[in-house]
């Protein structure tokens, strides 16, 4: 019963998804969130059709998701939503770093209970987090700012889906760079 | 405590990361503080890889704009190249049309001009034979051309007809061997026969070596063959030397130096005195008269239509008499001046704006193209001083642009 109930709880606990988290040198820690940006910055002065796409949203949901640490996710979120709003000089700083804050945390959290190494629930993950940041942008931006920022649903519901399905792709390339903990 | 934080670590992370980024947030809404500091970092970040992708990609961008660029620019080489053949062959055919609408309409004022009744034909092929100097012409007895008739161009004498036909004749050029015609030079009337040698010049034969000629001398149709109406050009002299029996005199046919499409045909010759200036040669065409001016023009006061001394001199004195108010036969005291400058006194009626200028000293265009004028080998203006003065000289012309009625 003993040996039941350990395996039960190595079964179910946190434990054995912890033990899978992944590492990053510290090259890729710094260069991805960075290309990301860039690519945020940038590449829709060219290929407008491309700003749809949250990079740095999904740079975060995916070192989160593997590092399976929630503070981790705090930090990487804080980090890339900062420099993100560093260089989006109208927004005031911390609007985009709150955001992905709170979602690199969720991720973080989120990749203690599910096996993030799928790429259905990376692609679930990615809509939803996606939406999430959004939303929550939205929800800031009224309370913190007062700003009347539009919010269209079925848009961000499309787009949503659009950066989910480019996540999944994404982070099996990223999946490369990554170490064993 | 402790045990607390510990318990709830992760979010007591995020509580205090959000709560900062708040602070921040607050600072910089409610202060409208700027956190420059953070901005610069990022931007210095930032910049130098942005400017190193930037760099990258215009340079790339250029270098495959310039791929194509070159790539439409050989395209448009070929192209280009492709329709400048094209232009080069379409100005080529205009040029020829437009030197053979020259010809024709050289050849319609020459025939208008001509005394002799002539009937234009083009030249449509040659003779089979390569020795002789043969070629076909689209006008045949349907037109009224008979064997023997004379082949002219405004330029001289081309050949004779030796073959009509319904709808084409033969036409033996002067060049051919068997080709003979009578001539007469133009300054010391010497006759000879003019017999083709198979090539481009043609020798005039049967000329006593006692006879004076010059090289340079033009030769003139004399109508002693029955062929050819006198007074038409036929070439000039460009070799005359001592021969055994004869003279060795060889011509240049003027009538074949222009090439030879379009010719006339002279159905009806009319023979006109040999000119007393050398055919002009050059290819200044003049134009046809203009409308409105018809045939009340007053006569030409020129002299081109004298054919004898005695008409010039007949002219010369009535100038002199005009020059003098001198009314011959009339009551007016004494004698003109005969030895007055003609040229000096008419130039200088033409300067003077009050001096009185007499319809019949000034020259019209018109006049210029007098049809009545003997026949020209070729309606020209020649740029050369013809051997009797040019009829109109241009100071004579100038009233007309400031007529003296005007002047008070």
């Amino acid at each position: 019963m003993t040996n039941l109930g350990s395996d039960l709880r190595e079964e179910f606990s946190e434990v054995p998804l912890k033990s899978r988290a992944w590492k990053f040198n510290a090259a890729a820690i710094v260069g991805i969130p960075l290309a990301a940006i860039l690519f945020q910055v940038y590449v829709p002065r060219f290929f407008m059709y491309l700003s749809y796409l949250e990079l740095p949203l999904l740079v975060t949901v995916y070192f989160s998701l593997m590092r399976r640490s929630p503070v981790a996710g705090v930090f990487f979120g804080a980090g890339i939503g900062l420099a993100q709003d560093a260089l989006s000089p109208p927004n005031p700083l911390g609007m985009f770093g709150i955001v992905k804050t709170l979602v690199g945390y969720f991720a973080a959290s989120a990749s203690l209970r599910f096996d993030v190494e799928n790429p259905m629930i990376r692609l679930v993950l990615g809509f939803f987090f996606f939406f999430f940041h959004q939303f929550f942008y939205w929800v800031l931006a009224h309370a913190l700012l007062s700003e009347t920022v539009d919010f269209d649903l079925e848009r961000t519901l499309v787009v949503a889906v659009l950066n989910a399905m480019v996540a999944v792709p994404l982070y099996h390339i990223l999946d490369k760079l990554r170490v064993a903990a | 405590m402790e045990l607390l934080l510990n318990r709830y670590r992760n979010l007591t992370v995020l509580v205090i990361a959000i709560v900062a980024q708040l602070a921040l947030l607050a600072y910089q809404v409610k202060g409208n503080g700027e956190v420059r500091l953070i901005r610069v970092w990022a931007v210095s970040a930032v910049t130098p890889l942005a400017r190193l992708i930037e760099g990258s990609r215009s340079n790339i961008s250029r270098f495959f704009t310039d791929y194509f660029v070159l790539l439409d620019v050989r395209d448009e080489n070929k192209r280009m190249r492709a329709e400048l053949e094209r232009t080069k062959l379409d100005n080529q055919y205009l040029q020829t049309e437009l030197a053979t609408a020259d010809r024709a309409r050289s050849l319609a004022i020459f025939q208008q001009q001509s005394p002799s009744k002539t009937v234009a034909a083009h030249v449509i092929g040659n003779s089979t034979a390569v020795t002789s100097k043969v070629v076909i012409v689209d006008r045949g007895t349907n037109s009224g051309i008979e064997k023997g008739m004379a082949v002219i161009t405004p330029d001289g004498i081309v050949g004779k007809v030796t073959g009509a036909y319904p709808t084409a004749s033969y036409v033996l050029l002067i060049t051919d061997p068997t080709f003979a015609a009578g001539v007469i030079s133009q300054k010391n009337r010497v006759h000879g026969t003019l017999k083709g040698q198979g090539y481009s010049t043609a020798m005039v034969d049967y000329v006593q070596n006692e006879e004076r000629l010059e090289t340079g001398e033009w030769f003139y149709t004399s109508g002693d063959d029955r062929i050819f109406p006198k007074g038409l050009p036929v070439g000039e002299a460009t070799v005359v030397r001592p021969g055994k029996s004869h003279k060795e005199i060889y011509v240049t046919p003027s009538g074949l130096q222009n090439g030879l499409e379009e010719v006339l045909i002279i159905v009806q010759g009319v023979h006109a005195p040999i000119p007393d200036s050398r055919p002009s040669s050059q290819d200044v065409h003049l134009m046809a008269p203009p409308p409105g001016e018809g045939s009340s023009d007053p006569a030409p006061a020129v002299s081109g239509t004298f054919t004898t001394d005695a008409d010039r001199l007949t002219d010369h004195y009535r100038k002199i008499g005009e020059a003098e108010k001198h009314v011959y036969g009339g009551h007016s005291p004494g004698a003109p001046n005969y030895n007055i400058d003609l040229d000096a006194v008419s130039s200088k009626a033409a300067v003077s704006p009050k001096a009185p200028v007499s319809p019949k000293d000034t020259v019209s265009p018109k006049e210029a193209i007098n049809p009545k004028a003997p026949v020209s080998p070729k309606p020209v203006v020649s740029p050369k001083p013809a051997d009797p003065k040019p009829p109109s000289p241009p100071p004579a012309i100038e009233p007309l642009a400031a007529p003296p009625a005007a002047n008070p």
